[in-house]
């Protein structure tokens, strides 16, 4: 399985991974898969097991995401 | 010819701009390259993005502050196309604007436009040196209105617009502000969100000291919401619909934009970081009080608006009793090297308010990296012709 978090803009994929990095967790930016297609065209992964920490990163740093997605 | 010249039309453009600027669009061009959103998210195309984000944030806290959205900064061609997007995008038949009797034709062309499809049109006059009163706006504003666009400073002559006392009287009637800081952007602070401002137009290439073909628009939410896009077409987002996209940045930016010219502006903000606002400012003041307590010394010329160096910007109009100033700002540049802007300076109605239509004027407009020696060169040059001029 596969966590991927979409977004509205480019700029919040960008600081989704950069809010991740920072944490110490692995993000990456991929182009979105298409069965996610409605977003701004970038997804970023992150690790599965740490999800409420990503959630409460993007809480914290104000980073918006239009969802997150187990594929 | 002079071996030498000396750039003094900084209120056209600012030349030179930091070394920075020139390199980082040809790193860009050169080593990197990518699009904006249109591409695989390769590390290239990741670095045009982050280059392009941080741009916006730096433009944000610039004219927003901290508080200021990135998202809601949308980058245009010039500060011309900024002010054209969010006159015709928001104004309609039937609604009411005013503006001041001291615009750019960046502003006052699309108001004209607008106003003859059916938008009616208060044209505030100004003071004989430029300035709005707080009192005429106030007047203006009981008569009800849908938008106020105003210049921040006079490219003709530098007067600055008083935004603290002027911005609240719109904040507090409703009424959407617009600002036009072609002369103000990086040279003096300004508060976008403690002045509610509707739209903040901005240009890269004067005080931010970006490349020509830079400029952009900080929103306020509400105020994009209502604002039809001049254009539309790919933003390498929401690529499923046919229609363009409601979220900003992405409404207002479609098609590739100026890459290699963001790669610039970002240099330039950085270095702006890094010298200050307030350090320029200050130099700039310098040199522009040494230019005009010279030139209000030297018989025979007029100057136009403000006598000091409150509430203006270095920028200078004037005339020679009895000579052209277009064959004045000839002779400067062809026996001094100094180079100028004649004319009209695609202001009309600023030189109406200031009586200096329809000749126009001689404008002087030094900028950071001008020295005292220059502007020394300029007052015995200016001196001289005076001198010269049988009429004087």
């Amino acid at each position: 399985m596969e966590c991927l978090a979409t977004f509205d803009t480019t700029h919040m994929a960008l600081l989704f991974e950069k809010a991740c990095r920072g944490a110490g967790l692995s993000a990456r930016i991929i182009p979105v898969p298409r069965e996610l297609s409605a977003s701004c065209g970038l997804a970023c992964s992150y690790p599965c097991e740490s999800e409420e920490a990503v959630i409460r990163i993007c809480h914290e740093k104000r980073v918006e995401t239009s969802g997150f997605h187990h594929i | 010819m002079p071996a030498r010249s000396h750039y003094l039309n900084n209120a056209a453009t600012t030349w030179p701009k930091p070394e920075c600027v020139a390199k980082a669009m040809a790193a860009f061009l050169e080593g990197r390259g990518a699009n904006l959103a249109r591409g695989s998210a390769s590390r290239r195309d990741l670095g045009t993005l982050d280059m392009v984000t941080t741009c916006r944030m730096k433009i944000a806290a610039l004219f927003g502050g901290p508080d200021a959205d990135p998202r809601n900064v949308t980058f245009t061609a010039n500060v011309t196309e900024a002010l054209n997007i969010v006159l015709k995008g928001f104004l309609k038949p039937g609604m009411r604007a005013a503006t001041s009797s001291m615009e750019h034709n960046a502003v006052m062309r699309p108001l004209r436009r607008l106003e003859g499809e059916g938008v009616s049109l208060a044209v505030m006059p100004c003071t004989r040196e430029g300035t709005l009163e707080p009192d005429t706006l106030a007047r203006e504003l009981k008569k009800g209105l849908d938008l106020v666009v105003l210049s921040h400073a006079s490219n003709v002559c530098g007067t600055v617009q008083d935004l603290d006392r002027l911005a609240p009287l719109c904040a507090a009637a409703g009424v959407f502000l617009v600002l036009d800081t072609a002369q103000t952007g990086g040279v003096l602070p300004i508060d976008a969100t403690g002045w509610n401002l509707a739209a903040c137009c901005f240009t890269g290439h004067k005080g931010l000291l970006g490349p020509q073909g830079t400029g952009g628009i900080l929103w306020r939410d509400d105020f994009a919401s209502v604002c039809r896009p001049l254009i539309e077409g790919g933003t390498g987002s929401f690529s499923h619909e046919e229609v363009q996209p409601s979220v900003l940045p992405d409404k207002f930016e479609a098609g590739t934009p100026n890459l290699p010219g963001l790669a610039g502006l970002l240099a330039s903000l950085d270095w702006l970081g890094e010298t200050g606002i307030d350090t320029i400012r200050k130099r700039e003041d310098e040199l522009g009080r040494k230019l005009l307590f010279g030139l209000r010394d030297i018989p025979g010329i007029t100057l136009y608006g403000i006598g000091t160096m409150e509430n203006r910007l270095p920028v200078f109009a004037l005339n020679f009793d009895g000579v052209d100033n277009g064959r004045a700002a000839l002779e400067l540049a062809d026996r001094w090297g100094i180079e100028t802007r004649p004319g009209l300076h695609c202001a009309p109605v600023a030189h109406r308010t200031l009586g200096s239509f329809p000749q126009g004027a001689l404008r002087i407009s030094p900028g950071f990296f001008n020295t005292e020696e220059e502007i020394e060169l300029c007052l015995e040059a200016v001196s001289t012709l005076s001198r010269e001029n049988p009429h004087s």
